[in-house]
């Protein structure tokens, strides 16, 4: 980490731009979250674009900082190391999201237009550009390819049903951070009946998706 | 001599026959081979098992099929009379459906419906069938943006229509613009960093001629055919997916 070498002119001493101003460490242990999270969730998490600027900062901080190092100095070396694996770790986190998006791209839409004013969005402003690109693009394509060649009744498409939803009853690995009780899973098949479990602090578990969807969201439990 | 007996045949016509051949026949009527009746009438001839039954929809499956056939995300090529004869199918029997449609309401034929309505889901299934394979395509082509970068090769543009090239173009620009974006300042190239990163220094040799080859701390290299160079791994990503270099691990 950053934080491990004393060098205090090499690590960012980064102040976000949110009211709990975190430390670097702070920073990129939040970015891991987020994304593996975002990776084995089957559903688009809430979008966390203050984190994502807050991490680019950092990034460009550090390259600056290594800029100014004696060139063949061994922690250089170190720090470019350090550089390229958080950028890696954010790159492949914008790929899972940019990736969801244009799967489920009429669910998602549809579901940005329909939250409600206070709700956190889940998409940033340029993935909800992005996303409506895709869909004007797609529409686009397949009416002139296809559609507009079809009799008149046939002539539209409803994305939201052709497009398939993304399936929240897929089973996620997960560890749990804070004690939950009182968990309500329900019944798979109609042999099965409800029951309800308790999660302790620390302890993995295999579970639907669907039954622990809010946690994810709140914070309490960490996929993996 | 066999006994002469009487019998309906499929079409409920009396007709002479041998007891042997009934018997036979009604064995074969059990199994479903039309064909083996002594006597078709020369209108009911198409039916008979020996032509090739047609169904609707079964071009448009075959699209399905031909994509389903090519795994790993290869694109064939666009097979535009495919489609074509979908959609002129699409047309007759929108056509049929009109005229049947108009008399069923003009003169009260009712038992007109269920033909109507078969026909209507053959409608729908072709649609459906198309746009599977259209957008099957597209997510193919999707795919092709992050293996190959914005320039494809000419041999998979030959694949595309044009309405698909007009597609991919879109969509890079789309991507562009979204990715210029990130963290507010110059954005930030989400196709690179595709694997995470094992180490800083690479061995790469060269795969083609590349002409000179800036790094970060100014030096020029000279990418020439078959010269090994120990470069940062940063900077050979791109060109080791577009074949120019090639990792060496010994």
């Amino acid at each position: 980490m950053a934080d491990g070498v004393s060098d205090s002119d090499l690590s960012g001493g980064e102040e976000s731009r949110e009211e709990v101003t975190m430390t670097p460490a702070e920073l990129i242990a939040r970015l891991e979250q987020a994304w593996l999270n975002e990776k084995f969730s089957p559903e688009l998490m809430e979008n966390k674009s203050e984190l994502v600027e807050c991490v680019m900062e950092q990034l460009t901080h550090m390259e600056e900082n290594l800029q100014r190092v004696r060139k063949g100095d061994v922690k250089a070396s170190v720090h470019r190391m350090e550089i390229d694996r958080i950028r890696f770790v954010l790159s492949s986190y914008l790929r899972s999201r940019l990736q969801k998006i244009e799967r489920f791209f009429p669910h998602v839409l549809e579901k940005e237009k329909s939250r409600a004013d206070g709700d956190p969005s889940f998409l940033s402003p340029e993935e909800f550009a992005f996303a409506k690109e895709f869909l004007a693009n797609t529409e686009v394509y397949l009416r002139n390819v296809a559609l507009k060649h079809m009799p008149p009744n046939l002539q539209s498409i409803d994305m939201l049903k052709a497009v398939p939803e993304p399936c929240l009853d897929s089973f996620v690995f997960l560890r749990v951070k804070e004690r939950q009780e009182n968990i309500l899973v329900e019944p798979e098949t109609d042999e099965q009946r409800e029951y309800v479990v308790d999660l302790d602090k620390g302890s993995q578990h295999l579970m639907r998706y669907r039954t622990i969807a809010p946690l994810v969201a709140s914070g309490a439990v960490q996929l993996i | 001599m066999s006994l002469l007996t009487l019998r309906r045949n499929f079409f409920n016509v009396h007709v002479i026959t041998t007891t042997k051949i009934y018997r036979e026949n009604c064995l074969r009527w059990y199994i479903g081979d039309l064909a083996s009746y002594d006597f078709i009438p020369k209108k009911y001839r198409h039916l008979s098992a020996t032509n090739k039954f047609t169904m609707f929809c079964e071009k448009a499956v075959e699209l399905i099929r031909e994509l389903h056939r090519m795994g790993d995300g290869q694109l064939p090529a666009f097979n535009e009379d495919g489609i074509r004869q979908v959609l002129e199918e699409m047309k007759a029997l929108y056509e049929q459906n009109q005229t049947d449609v108009n008399e069923a309401k003009t003169e009260g034929k009712s038992e007109l419906i269920p033909s109507i309505k078969f026909r209507h889901s053959c409608l729908l299934r072709n649609q459906r069938c198309i746009a599977a394979y259209l957008y099957d395509r597209l997510l193919r082509i999707r795919a092709l943006r992050w293996e190959y970068g914005s320039v494809l090769p000419t041999t998979i543009r030959f694949h595309m229509c044009a309405e698909e090239m007009e597609w991919f173009n879109q969509y890079k620009k789309s991507l562009a613009t979204y990715m210029r974006s990130i963290g507010g300042e110059e954005g930030l190239d989400i196709t690179q960093d595709m694997k995470p990163p094992k180490s800083l220094y690479i061995e790469v040799r060269c795969l083609k001629d590349h002409g000179e080859f800036e790094i970060d701390d100014g030096t020029v290299i000279l990418l020439k055919k078959n010269s090994q160079h120990f470069l940062p791994r940063w900077k050979c990503e791109q060109l080791i997916r577009q074949g120019v270099l090639e990792h060496v691990i010994s």
